[in-house]
C-alpha cells in the first residue's frame, strides 16, 4: 500500500471544491499502484490503462460521494477492483467464473507437492525489474479468483477483513483462497529460487 | 498436529492470527518436520517478495493519456 499523504484530507477537500492541482497531487501519489493493481487483475496492459483512466475519472466525478470513512486510497482501490473485474468479465464472458462462486477446497490438492528449500535472500538473485516480471508472470497464471486476493492482501497489504469487504466475500472465503493462492505461487516460484 | 493440519492453518500462522494453543502445537510440529518447515519458510518468503515489490514506473505514454482524459473531464465541468 502506498504511503498515506499527510495532508490527504485537505487535498481531498480542495479537490472536491474544484482544485485540479489538489486532484493531480492525489493522482501522482497513487497512479502507479492503481495501474499495477489493474494489470495484475486483468493481466492485460490495454485493460489496465483503461481501468487506470476510468478509476481516476470516476473518482473525480464522484468525489462528492466520498464520505471519508475509509482512506481515499481504499476508496480508489474499490473503484479500480470493480473496473478491473468488469474488464475481466467482458474479455472472458465465455468462461467467466464469478468471484463469489464457492471454491471447492480439496485438501489433497492443497498439499504441497514440491518441497525444496530456497536461498536466504531470494530477491537478491534477480534485478528489480526482472524480479517484478517473474512475480507478475506467475501471478497472471493463477485463476482470477485466486490472484485477486493475492493482489489485495499481499501486494497492497490490505487486511483479510478489508480484502473480504473489497471483494464482497466472506472472511473464510478470502482465507481459503489466500491459502491456495499462496501455495500455488510458492510452488511455481520454486524453479527460480530453489537452492542449487 | 500432522502435516495436513499445518497446511490448513498455514495462512493464519503466517498472518499471526493463530491462538496460543494452536500456535504452540504447530511450532512443535515444525521443530520435528523438515518438509513443513521448508513449506512454511518458502511461503513466508513468497509473501515477502510480493509485499516488498514496489510498483514500477508507468509505461511510456500512459500518464500523458491519463492527464489528457482528466483535462477533458475538467474542461467539461468548467464549461
Amino acid at each position: 500500500m502506498p504511503t498515506h499523504l499527510e495532508n490527504e484530507t485537505e487535498l481531498v477537500a480542495e479537490a472536491r471544491a474544484g482544485s485540479a492541482e489538489a486532484f493531480t497531487t492525489l493522482v501522482n501519489q497513487y497512479d502507479r499502484n492503481i495501474y499495477r493493481l489493474a494489470l495484475n487483475i486483468t493481466g492485460n496492459p490495454e485493460d489496465a490503462e483503461d481501468v487506470l483512466q476510468e478509476t481516476f475519472l470516476k473518482a473525480y466525478t464522484n468525489l462528492g460521494r466520498f464520505e471519508g470513512h475509509s482512506r481515499f486510497y481504499t476508496w480508489l482501490v474499490r473503484i479500480g477492483v470493480n473496473e478491473s473485474l468488469m474488464k475481466l468479465r467482458r474479455r472472458h464472458a465465455d468462461r467467466w467464473v464469478s468471484l463469489d462462486a464457492p471454491v471447492e477446497t480439496d485438501e489433497q490438492e492443497t498439499l504441497p507437492r514440491e518441497v525444496e528449500d530456497w536461498g536466504e535472500n531470494p530477491e537478491q538473485q534477480y534485478a528489480r525489474r526482472e524480479l517484478a516480471d517473474i512475480l507478475a508472470e506467475e501471478l497472471r497464471k493463477l485463476d482470477p479468483a485466486f490472484r485477486t486476493v493475492i493482489v489485495l492482501r499481499d501486494m497492497e497489504n490490505f487486511s483479510t477483513e478489508e480484502t473480504a469487504a473489497l471483494l464482497n466475500l466472506s472472511v473464510p472465503a478470502v482465507k481459503s483462497r489466500l491459502l491456495r493462492a499462496r501455495l500455488k505461487i510458492r510452488e511455481r516460484l520454486n524453479k527460480y529460487f530453489k537452492r542449487g | 498436529m500432522n502435516c495436513q493440519e499445518v497446511v490448513r492453518w498455514l495462512t493464519d500462522y503466517l498472518d499471526g492470527e493463530l491462538d496460543a494453543t494452536l500456535l504452540e502445537t504447530l511450532e512443535a510440529h515444525l521443530r520435528d518436520c523438515d518438509d513443513c518447515r521448508i513449506v512454511v519458510d518458502t511461503t513466508r518468503k513468497t509473501i515477502e517478495l510480493y509485499c516488498r515489490c514496489e510498483p514500477l514506473p508507468l509505461p511510456p505514454g500512459v500518464r500523458e493519456r491519463l492527464d489528457a482524459a482528466l483535462a477533458r473531464r475538467l474542461s467539461q465541468r468548467g464549461a
